[in-house]
């Protein structure tokens, strides 16, 4: 079967027990193992190849100008690993079928199950670093999953967390690694990789490289100090952690550094890293577990113990600890899984896991006694068990293994680390089998069914035949060491014997034993000895990081994004003007190119006025009535400097829209207090000064520059002066420039204008939803309302004017295109004169007058403007292409038609419409407030009206 | 003569006016309307992505008026990829709106949800730079409606420190184009790029500040710290689709930084060099860590989506300032990347919303939907965070491997890589949170249950998931064909010269300056 199928096959398999969970828990664990099947099957297909020697390979590109290729490779090394992956996996569905409760999702577990049995082939088989990075960040998010599977149980969601940040942490320092190693050899291609031994080796990125490998490797595979994740983990189901715990997820770490050994051994930097590691997390993880009383925690340390002693075979660079590495990594596979399973049942027989509460179970479970005890006694290293093989090869090359110059080392602690390792295994069968029979178990314990226990029978049975005939072993063994060792090294002909002689290994074996048995008997003492004395423990350190680094974020993060809005600008102008500033300083100034102009009397005067409102703004901002008329003065000046620098048309526009935004910055403060309040403490005004004055003086500095220098070529404005007759059809350039040669900005202009309106309108509506309303409706004026709300002169005075506003908007509407005018100005002189009603006769009365909806006139506005665009189109032309003639009719002189008047004609009612728009949104929160039933009349007092109006408010009082 | 190129804009244009004038009333036509308006977009972009892919470089005039003296638009691969992105997001974050009701609890969404991206349409396709000061202003003023759309205390509050800070962003950009054009006579970015070549060594310092201040400009569009100010409220209490939407718009500040310093102030430029290397790079790792802290800091799943989407502009900026073909490919790869996820959490943590009430990140009891809601915010929070399988990995990948030669390696690589590590934590306790801890919270008595989001809505979120994933298994094709753009943008000469030499009305090729 192809590689891709194998990898695949889990994944896409792991959509079917989420889908048939409403199937029954036999179906879905059913189709699992099909599943599972048939990715094993679809492995074994592949063995006579990989027997033969051949590398099965597969490709397909993925990224290929990263070098990121979804490219496999089968050879014994990966055979060895897919095979315990598939094998055991196969063993631990069939279980898991039994264990879970009828309260758990099954479903949701083997969909789980089979990602990360995806992901763990997808890492064995990848030819790719990169690509086995990705199935390396998968086992973790899918073990995160599953140690998290029991949602309600805490342990189960900090073990979760726990381990996906170590081991996350790791993956993250292994993706750096990984690429620094493919920058090295210019290839992420395992194949090409390990050739390159020398130049890797040779390369000043070595080292670095190698310790962000390593940390991958070490957090994966629970190695000192990162191995704390490893027992907490173990608040997943039983089922995973015998699978992803101690069989295939945490040997990831020794897969790869087994897959880098050619390249990465041998140095003196791998000897002393992973040799000391290993050495450390071995007597460490054996000296923990053995007064460890929940099972699963003994359990899970002794497998950090065991991952410690593969690591430092692997760490010594010969090729026969790598031997020893890989079949102690198959025995350890099979008689650990077992265990688990074991204890598994125990839990789920006894319900509790406790050794201090159980004993005696031999009578009662002999089956499960039978099992355990010839697993545990393997892993203690038992002769006509595998443990006891590969341990000797282990001490062999413990034996011969210098540290730090120090030749008793390895040996000594070796030898600590195995007394301890057979220790702990006694004291599992003695402290759980052994002993009298309790009464008080909490349930009554009894072997279960065979869907339980066949599995880890099988795996034991293993353990015998290979412990009775290593022989059988042998050639595997060999062949996946040949696969490790590629081309750095020769696999050497030791054989797998029981009886070696008397070795220096078989004395330190024999010290193990019995030392293990001696410290059984002592066991309370020492007990009593390690609770007295003070560990570190791992899960209080590590939460106090994270709780630390939680901390520092929020202390950090918080306040500083409060919501202080003048903070934020202040930072902003203040980096702003910094960025220009070094800009400045590292460019070089021209000479100025234009002369001062002379400043006569009129326009000093006007500058006066300008400077003097300015700072009267600045001081009297707080009484808002007054800064608005002082705004006016400001913007009454700018329209003046506008006809001083002869610009007629910006400054009707200028002072157009100053009458318009009076008039809504009036109507809005007639919601606002007359006085702003002093709300920030005189040290932060002060910095709000100098921010103020210095974006003020960059701004000056800028202009300054700017304005006595010329461009470095002509223009574009020349173009527009010289064609606007010609080629726009009119003689006033600034309108033919709105219209036409930049239409397409007015045509976005008038789309914020109207869109300002739209929102104005949106938000009063929400405004009077919310709780605005209520405030409204009980809101005091804080003057004394005028009793002439609608004055007669006033009145009597906007009718009159009215006709007049409209034919003076209708002739600068017209003119515009050839004298100062245009569509934005009419726009805005019309709607003054609308205005002027409303303020006149108040806006219910003006508005029960009109027809045409606001929006409605927005809309058509824009609509125009964009149709006449699209006129164009039909005369095969770009958008907003103008056309122009001149018609003449009789008895009227020659006029111009233009497409661009027909522009202008959006351009006004979108400008009528939103101004009108905004004004009615105002008028809404203003009738709300009075709440008061809007005026029938034009006006408060009426000569020609019978009725008194004395009396009608009278009546409305009443 | 072909009008497509114009057509994301102009279509928009007139869809939102004609909501405004007759539907403005009917919430069904609205969406009627508006679905096939994206719909129709989506055909458009995808007609235009294709025409540009051979390298083709589409000159639009407006008013038939050549550069440099009318406005033009420009269809090149890099626009028009802009361009597809907003439509396709635009659709999935328009029916999630529609599906979840957040466009009938307010006024005007649809015809707003028009505009903006008339306005983000007009910005990626515009060659003229106040044409795309004009767009900004557009996409500002509706992104401001739909940002305060169903209205409520703190959203306005939020609103007005999103307005205020992007006037500043206004004002400084009319400070901007006030220099350039007075620096150099002209604003089209063509014709930009060949009139900056023409200022002399000894009279450098007007360009180099304006050229700064833009980029300052798109800087607070990208939220580049510390000029992010503005993000976190607004994105965090716009209503979620248009904080989905949004995801794009800070895609705008990036998509302008690229276009206008590959070809107008490239650093290799003399009169540019040694301008916002210096410093560029730097604020982005500090947008990087900022973010992510954020994420971890946060105490609100919308909070901690938004500070994600600041560290995620962050990566992207760090690409750019490598400023090398292969940054500027890894980042366009990364954009569509952080634009689908950012806009899919933003969604997930509505649906959050919406089954239980709000976003806290405390212990609450189980929330209805919760273990499809639970799958996609895994989803999510693996891409965002970066963490294999999906977009974010690779686009990490992208960005380290092209970080690879940079001065700043070690600096690049620890950042980018343990600001992941935060990242994962932040989102691993807000996940756990929020979706685990909930089982050990029992439900009070007697508390209905909240309904469950919409069918519709899930359809949205996974819709984005999808996009996602195959961003993800067409990576290969994807990052080939930015690297494609990237060589575009690094060979500007077909481009200045296609806008700079096509005559117009009145004016024959190379003009009379």
């Amino acid at each position: 079967m192809s590689l891709f199928f194998i990898v695949a096959l889990p994944f896409f398999g792991a959509l079917l027990p989420g889908l048939m969970n409403s199937a029954g828990r036999a179906a879905t664990a059913g189709v699992t193992f099909t599943v599972s099947l048939a990715a094993f099957l679809g492995l074994l297909t592949n063995l006579p190849s990989v027997l033969a020697g051949e590398v099965v390979v597969a490709r397909v590109d993925w990224m290929p100008l990263l070098g990121l290729n979804f490219s496999l490779m089968l050879d014994g090394l990966g055979f060895f690993f897919a095979l315990l992956i598939l094998g055991i996996g196969l063993l631990i569905i069939a279980y898991a079928r039994h264990y879970l409760s009828r309260d758990d999702n099954m479903g949701q577990f083997f969909t789980y199950l089979l990602l990360f049995q995806g992901a763990m082939v997808g890492i064995v088989l990848s030819d790719n670093i990169l690509l086995l990075l990705v199935f390396w960040e998968l086992t973790s998010l899918s073990s995160f999953l599953l140690i998290g599977y029991w949602k309600h149980l805490p342990e189960g969601r900090q073990g979760a967390r726990m381990a996906l940040t170590v081991t996350g942490m790791g993956g993250l320092a292994m993706i750096g690694g990984m690429l620094i190693l493919g920058q090295i050899v210019g290839s992420y291609d395992l194949s090409v990789i390990l050739q390159q031994r020398d130049l890797i080796q040779a390369d000043p990125m070595y080292v670095p490289a190698l310790i962000l490998i390593l940390l991958g490797c070490f957090t994966k595979s629970a190695q000192f100090p990162f191995h704390f994740w490893l027992p907490h983990a173990m608040a997943a189901p039983t089922p995973v952690s015998a699978y992803l715990h101690s069989a295939t997820m945490v040997k990831a770490g020794i897969f790869l550094m087994a897959r880098m050994w050619p390249v990465l051994s041998g140095t003196p930097e791998w000897v002393m890293i992973v040799t000391s590691a290993g050495l450390i997390t071995m007597v460490l993880g054996a000296v923990i577990g053995l007064f460890k009383h929940d099972l699963k925690a003994l359990l899970a340390f002794s497998t950090v113990s065991h991952l410690g002693l593969i690591t430092m075979l692997l760490g010594t660079g010969t090729a026969f600890g790598a031997m020893a590495a890989m079949f102690h990594i198959l025995n350890h596979a099979t008689f650990k899984a077992a265990l688990f399973m074991s204890a598994g049942i125990i839990d789920h027989e006894a319900h509790t896991r406790d050794i201090r509460r159980l004993g005696g179970l031999r009578k009662l479970m002999p089956v499960t006694f039978v099992i355990a005890s010839l697993a545990a006694l393997s892993m203690a290293g038992i002769p006509l068990l595998n443990g006891f093989l590969s341990k000797e090869m282990m001490l062999e090359e413990a034996h011969h293994t210098v540290l730090f110059d120090t030749p008793w080392l390895v040996p000594g602690l070796a030898t600590f680390g195995a007394l301890f390792s057979a220790a702990y295994c006694f004291r599992l069968i003695g402290h759980v089998f052994f002993g009298p029979v309790r009464d008080d178990y909490p349930a009554k314990p009894h072997d279960p069914g065979a869907g339980l226990w066949l599995p880890p029978a099988i795996l034991v049975s293993l353990v015998v035949l290979i412990g009775v005939a290593p022989f059988v072993a042998e050639p595997f063994v060999k062949l996946v060491t040949a696969s490790v060792l590629g081309t750095a090294a020769e696999v050497p002909d030791a054989h797998f014997k029981i009886w070696h002689g008397f070795t220096p290994a078989l004395y330190m074996s024999i010290i193990a034993t019995i030392g293990g048995l001696v410290v059984l008997a002592l066991f309370k003492p020492a007990l009593r000895l390690w609770d007295a004395a003070p560990r570190p423990e791992a899960k209080v350190i590590f939460d106090a990081i994270v709780a630390a680094a939680v901390g520092l974020a929020r202390k950090l993060i918080l306040p500083l994004h409060n919501g202080a809005f003048t903070r934020y600008a202040a930072i902003g102008s203040v980096v702003i003007v910094a960025v220009g500033y070094h800009a400045w300083t590292t460019g070089t100034v021209a000479p100025q190119t234009r002369d001062m102009l002379p400043a006569g009397p009129v326009p000093i005067a006007g500058w006066l006025m300008l400077v003097v409102a300015t700072i009267g703004l600045v001081f009297m901002h707080r009484n808002r009535f007054l800064s608005l008329i002082l705004i006016g003065i400001v913007g009454l000046m700018v329209s003046v400097g506008f006809v001083f620098f002869s610009a007629p048309d910006l400054a009707m526009t200028q002072f157009t829209v100053e009458v318009v935004t009076i008039i809504l910055l009036l109507l809005a403060l007639n919601f606002l207090p007359n006085q702003t309040p002093i709300e920030s403490s005189a040290l932060r005004r002060a910095r709000d000064i100098g921010v103020a004055v210095i974006g003020g003086l960059a701004a000056f500095g800028l202009s300054y520059h700017f304005m006595l220098r010329d461009a470095v070529a002509t223009p574009i404005s020349e173009f527009h002066l010289a064609n606007s007759y010609k080629g726009g059809g009119g003689t006033n350039v600034v309108n033919v420039i709105l219209v036409d040669f930049r239409g397409f900005d007015t045509y976005g202009e008038i789309i914020v204008l109207g869109i300002a309106a739209l929102l104005i309108y949106a938000l009063t509506e929400t405004l009077l939803d919310g709780p605005v309303r209520a405030r409204l409706l009980n809101r005091k004026p804080t003057h004394r309302r005028a009793g002439d709300e609608h004055p007669m002169m006033m009145v009597v005075l906007t009718r009159g004017i009215m006709p007049v506003v409209l034919m003076v908007g209708f002739y600068i509407f017209l003119r515009g295109h050839n004298d100062p005018g245009g569509g934005f100005i009419a726009g805005l002189i019309v709607s003054i004169a609308v205005v002027m009603q409303y303020m006149a006769s108040g806006f219910g009365w003006a508005s029960a007058r009109l027809k045409y909806p606001y929006h409605g006139v927005i809309g058509a506005g824009v609509l125009i403007a964009g149709l006449t665009g699209i006129g164009a189109w039909f005369f095969g032309k770009p958008f907003l292409t103008s056309a122009f003639t001149y018609v003449r009719i009789p008895p009227f002189y020659k006029f111009e038609l233009a497409t661009a008047a027909l522009f202008d004609l959006g351009v006004f009612l979108a400008v009528v419409g939103a101004v009108m728009l905004s004004l009615e949104s105002f008028s809404r929160l203003a009738r709300q407030a009075t709440s008061g039933p809007s005026n029938e009349h034009p006006m408060d007092i009426d000569p020609s009206r019978d009725e008194d109006p004395q009396e009608t408010s009278e009546k409305e009082a009443v | 003569m072909s009008h497509w190129i114009a057509a994301p804009i102009i279509l928009p244009a007139f869809v939102a006016p004609f909501i405004v004038l007759s539907a403005r009333y009917h919430i069904g036509i609205q969406r009627v309307l508006s679905v096939f308006g994206v719909l129709a977009l989506i055909v458009i972009a995808a007609s235009l992505a294709l025409d540009a892919s051979d390298g083709t470089i589409t000159l639009y005039q407006m008013g038939d008026w050549a550069a440099p003296f009318g406005i033009v638009l420009v269809g090149d691969k890099l626009s028009t990829m802009m361009v597809l992105l907003t439509a396709v997001l635009a659709l999935f974050v328009l029916l999630y709106a529609i599906g979840s009701g957040w466009d009938n609890r307010g006024w005007h969404f649809h015809a707003l949800f028009q505009f903006q991206l008339m306005g983000i349409m007009g910005a990626f396709l515009t060659g003229d730079l106040f044409n795309l000061f004009v767009f900004f202003e557009v996409l500002l003023i509706a992104s401001y409606g739909l940002m305060i759309h169903a209205g409520g205390t703190k959203r306005l509050k939020a609103g007005v420190q999103y307005v205020l800070f992007n006037l500043i962003g206004s004002t400084l950009f009319l400070f901007a184009l006030g220099s350039i054009y007075a620096e150099t006579g002209t604003l089209n970015m063509a014709d930009l790029a060949n009139r900056v070549a023409l200022i002399g060594a000894d009279e450098t310092v007007g360009i180099r500040v304006a050229a700064v201040l833009l980029l300052m400009v798109f800087a607070i569009k990208a939220a580049l710290v510390p000029l992010h100010f503005w993000l976190p409220s607004s994105y965090a209490e716009a209503p979620a689709p248009v904080a989905a939407l949004f995801a794009i718009m800070t895609k705008v500040g990036a998509y302008a930084i690229i276009r206008v310093y590959t070809m107008i102030f490239s650093p290799q430029l003399e009169a540019t060099a040694g301008l916002f290397d210096v410093w560029l790079l730097p604020a982005a790792l500090v947008s990087l860590a900022l973010g992510m802290l954020g994420v971890l800091a946060a105490k609100k799943l919308d909070r901690l989506v938004a500070f994600a989407v600041i560290g995620s502009m962050g990566m992207v900026m760090i690409s750019i300032a490598l400023f090398t073909p292969a940054g500027i490919a890894a980042a366009l790869y990364y954009i569509v990347h952080s634009t689908f996820a950012g806009a899919a959490l933003f969604l997930i943590s509505d649906l959050v919303r919406s089954s239980r009430a709000n976003v806290d990140l405390t212990a609450q009891p189980v929330m209805s939907g919760n273990a499809l809601t639970a799958g996609l915010f895994f989803v999510g929070a693996i891409a965002m965070a970066g963490l294999p399988p999906l977009s974010g990995f690779l686009g990490k990948l992208l960005i380290l491997d092209a970080a690879y030669d940079s001065d700043l390696m070690v600096w690049i690589w620890v950042v980018v890589l343990s600001s992941s590590l935060v990242s994962i934590l932040g989102f691993a306790r807000a996940g756990s949170i929020l979706f685990w801890k909930a089982h050990s919270v029992p439900a009070p008595d007697g508390t209905e249950p909240m309904p469950s989001p919409s069918p519709l809505s899930y359809v949205a979120v996974g819709g984005l998931i999808t996009l996602l994933a195959a961003h993800t298994v067409f990576a290969g094709q994807v990052h080939g064909y930015t690297s494609t753009i990237a060589a575009q943008l690094f060979t500007p000469e077909p481009y200045i010269s296609t806008v700079v030499e096509t005559p117009g009305k009145l004016s024959t090729p190379k003009g009379d300056h």
